[in-house]
């Protein structure tokens, strides 16, 4: 992949399939200790021992469970090339946790790419699920909460044009805050 | 053209062994996301990836074979999945560009 962005897209899918009502996606920032998390968390189905076991194995998973597809092996693959690891946390009725890590300034770190617009696509197209997103860089943070927001405007999605050009807006200015 | 005609005439190194597919092009490029959405049925796909996410994608895509360039050899996942998904992995000293070169005069 081009981007990391792309990457947490793959796997808010994977949590959509899973029937998650709730998903938190956190990207944490530390330049000081040199550090990239990001971890994508839900209350989808989880995943049984032996799933969890071959979530890595492209093969397993492309051919067989299109479930999870090659989304988890090239995130892995992507966080090796950059002095990172991920894991996996999961089991069967208590959703899953994708976390990986990265060296920040690592040559291969591929950039964090268009996050806001990942964001917002997810957002829009999956009313029916909320989303917790963070982001951190150093000691500057933010989160958007999407049910905290729909609450807030009295609305029951963001797929109306004024609604999603003031969530796209919102987004990106809170985005700017932390990285300026 | 087949793979075992090209691994004869180029003198490539076979790291795995595999079906021997008709050559109907050849793909260059190492990310993986790419590689997926553009490798054809049939195609040579010259790579530096090693790993057995290539053997995936390479297999998925039905390529016809993995060209490793530069000497670099596939890991041993890669060698063990790349045997039983019949899928040939070949290596070569010569750069991804000194390969192309000869392959598109062949192909």
């Amino acid at each position: 992949m081009k981007e990391l962005s792309l990457h947490i897209a793959d796997i808010i899918q994977n949590s959509i399939v899973a029937g998650a009502s709730v998903v938190k996606v956190a990207i944490i920032e530390d330049i000081k200790k040199n550090i990239l998390k990001i971890s994508v968390e839900d209350n989808g189905k989880g995943m049984s021992k032996e799933l969890l076991l071959s979530a890595a194995d492209p093969f397993t998973t492309s051919r067989k469970t299109r479930r999870v597809g090659l989304g988890i092996p090239l995130f892995k693959q992507s966080a090796h090339r950059a002095g990172g690891d991920l894991s996996i946390k999961s089991s069967p009725g208590a959703g899953t946790m994708v976390m990986a890590t990265f060296v920040h300034d690592h040559i291969d770190r591929q950039p964090l790419g268009d996050i806001a617009g990942t964001m917002l696509c997810a957002i829009v197209s999956n009313s029916d699920t909320d989303f917790v997103y963070t982001h951190s860089v150093n000691s500057k943070s933010f989160v958007i909460d999407t049910k905290d927001l729909k609450n807030t405007l009295g609305i029951k999605s963001f797929s109306e044009p004024d609604v999603y050009i003031w969530i796209k807006n919102y987004f990106e200015e809170r985005e700017n805050e932390i990285l300026n | 053209m087949k793979v075992t005609e090209l691994i004869e005439k180029m003198r490539l190194s076979v790291e795995t062994q595999g079906s021997d597919r008709e050559i109907t092009g050849c793909y260059i490029g190492d990310l993986m996301s790419l590689a997926l959405s553009d490798i054809f049925e049939g195609n040579i796909w010259v790579t530096v990836q090693t790993n057995i996410n290539a053997v995936a994608v390479a297999s998925h895509k039905e390529a016809s074979c993995i060209l490793l360039p530069k000497g670099l050899k596939p890991d041993k996942e890669a060698r063990e999945r790349a045997e039983s998904e019949n899928m040939y992995i070949l290596s070569s000293d010569k750069t991804a560009y000194e390969l192309c070169v000869i392959i598109d005069k062949m192909i």
